[in-house]
């Protein structure tokens, strides 16, 4: 039997809720961009009437003004767009359990199972755009599919405000004439390698031999080609409460560029101290720290290394963050941005294998101190207690990462669980 | 928290009285107008969410009968608020 697999994309997500908060400007074109004073002055969302003058979400603020010299710059409202996340969670939770969050405006149902009562695929699509429409003061585009890369792309063909059916008889006719870059997982490079082979549109990676698809892209060569001919079978993920964490993780943009590895240890320094009290309030340990380095021609790469222990110790986190830093970045060029993840997850409350090279005594101690100043930051604000090694440098004094960073990507926070 | 940077001259925000009651559940009993003068709700005749396009917002909207008239009353979060009249 067919799934009913519907995907939701909340339209223009960010700049819709400005525009519906602030009516003056809800007939200009509109662009939500981050801050340029702490050099995130980039467009995260725009209105129609800004799309309509060639502005991209990416571009920097200075180049969406050229194309558009009346465009409305509004700063970001987080909270209040994680409250409208949630909101049209529960509107999907009417119809199905079974909602897999795909960032903030999108989302993958399942509901196969509540077609006896709630009626057919289109008919739940159609309804839940209007309750959004009524309720939230937004708009959706609901892609109808029996799986999940084609409803997704079901919902990006009509905006805004619109259900697009796509079936076992249209999908060539649908999909196929698609470029290859809108296909989930086609990337820049993938993109580029199939260009190469002369390979542009969905249907001609439906159409190539898998084992030739395989030859060079490797696994994800057969894993395209049954997507592109609608054989996707993976499940969408049922989102309960408890939902789990699969990994904390904090980036930033400095202030300013860093030069050295005295500016890469405090920047790590503040994330791990974010990233460790995270872990901690979810009563959680990581096995794996990863580091994201990204230095100021955009170039960037991840690593990773594993713990001798669980921990959810930020000293740990920023040493292991120093060594894979040490170990992989040659300095060619400053550094824009860092990032640091705590993966593998474990809960904090289980039992453990204890490290025989490990000072327990120590950790156990280390682990009240840093109780003590999740408590302290509690109840006196985060600049209340501070790493010395923090004051040598007045630009990074005052990086709250933990409170700056509501938003974060697939994956990584499940609905009912966010900080 | 977030409402406090828009400002919209259509969007009231309004002190209410209402009832908590016992087996649950919430309904308003009068609000205090711009003007001071506090209206009686007679009755509510519909609750649900909805959002308001003129005064910029979403949240729950009780339809309430003021002195034999309509009107829209929203509880977004934890503020009421009406939408002005022209």
């Amino acid at each position: 039997m067919d799934r009913v697999i519907l995907h939701s994309d909340l339209n223009n997500f960010y700049a819709s809720v400005e525009c519906l908060y602030r009516p003056e400007i809800r007939h200009k074109p509109v662009a939500v961009c981050g801050d340029p004073a702490a050099r995130q002055g980039i467009v995260l969302a725009k209105n129609y009437p800004a799309k309509a003058t060639g502005i991209k979400t990416g571009e920097a603020i200075w180049q969406a003004r050229q194309k558009c010299p009346g465009l409305v710059v509004v700063p970001p409202n987080f909270p209040l767009y994680l409250r409208f996340a949630h909101l049209a969670r529960e509107i999907y939770a009417d119809y199905t359990d079974q909602i897999e969050p795909f960032g903030l405006d999108e989302a993958w149902l399942d509901v196969t199972g509540s077609r006896e009562i709630c009626g057919d695929g289109v008919k739940i699509a159609d309804e839940i755009r209007e309750r959004i429409k009524f309720e939230m003061g937004v708009t959706a585009s609901v892609g109808v599919s029996y799986n999940k890369i084609f409803a997704k792309l079901g919902s990006d063909m009509k905006k805004p405000d619109a259900t697009t059916v796509i079936t076992h008889d249209n999908f060539k006719e649908l999909v196929w004439p698609l470029p290859a870059g809108d296909l989930l997982y086609v990337g820049r490079a993938t993109q580029r390698k199939l260009a190469r082979r002369g390979i542009n549109s969905i249907g001609d990676i439906a159409q190539s031999p898998p084992e030739y698809l395989k030859s060079f892209l490797g696994k994800w060569g057969e894993v395209l080609w049954s997507f592109a001919n609608g054989n996707d079978h993976s499940p969408v993920t049922r989102i309960s409460e408890a939902a789990l964490i699969k990994s904390v993780g904090n980036s930033i943009t400095t202030p300013r560029d860093l030069e050295n590895d005295a500016d890469v240890e405090m920047v790590f320094y503040v994330l791990s101290e974010s990233v460790a009290a995270r872990l901690r309030k979810h009563g959680l340990k990581c096995r794996t720290a990863q580091i994201h380095i990204r230095d100021n021609s955009l170039f960037s790469f991840d690593a990773q290394g594993k713990f001798l222990e669980p921990t959810h110790l930020s000293s740990d986190l920023a040493e292991k963050a120093m060594e894979l830093f040490r170990a992989q970045y040659g300095w060619a060029r400053p550094i824009r941005s860092l990032g640091v993840r705590g993966c593998n997850l474990v809960t904090a409350e289980n039992n453990e294998q204890l490290c025989l090279f490990a000072d327990e005594e120590k950790r156990l101690k280390q682990e009240k101190v840093e109780a003590t100043v999740d408590v302290l930051r509690h109840r006196f604000g985060h600049l209340s207690i501070q790493r010395a090694v923090l004051l040598q440098d007045t630009d990074f004094r005052t990086i709250n990462p933990q409170e700056d960073h509501v938003i974060h990507p697939v994956g990584f926070f499940k609905p009912g669980k966010l900080p | 928290m977030e409402a406090k940077q828009y400002h919209n001259p259509d969007k009231i925000y309004l002190s209410v009285k209402t009832v908590f009651y016992r087996e649950g559940g919430l309904e308003p009993i009068s609000f205090l107008w711009e003007d001071g003068q506090e209206y009686e709700i007679s009755k509510v005749t519909d609750i649900r969410r909805a959002a308001s396009l003129k005064a910029g917002g979403t949240g729950i909207r009780y339809t309430c009968k003021v002195h034999n008239r309509e009107v829209y009353l929203f509880l977004e979060e934890d503020r009421w608020f009406m939408e002005r009249r022209d």
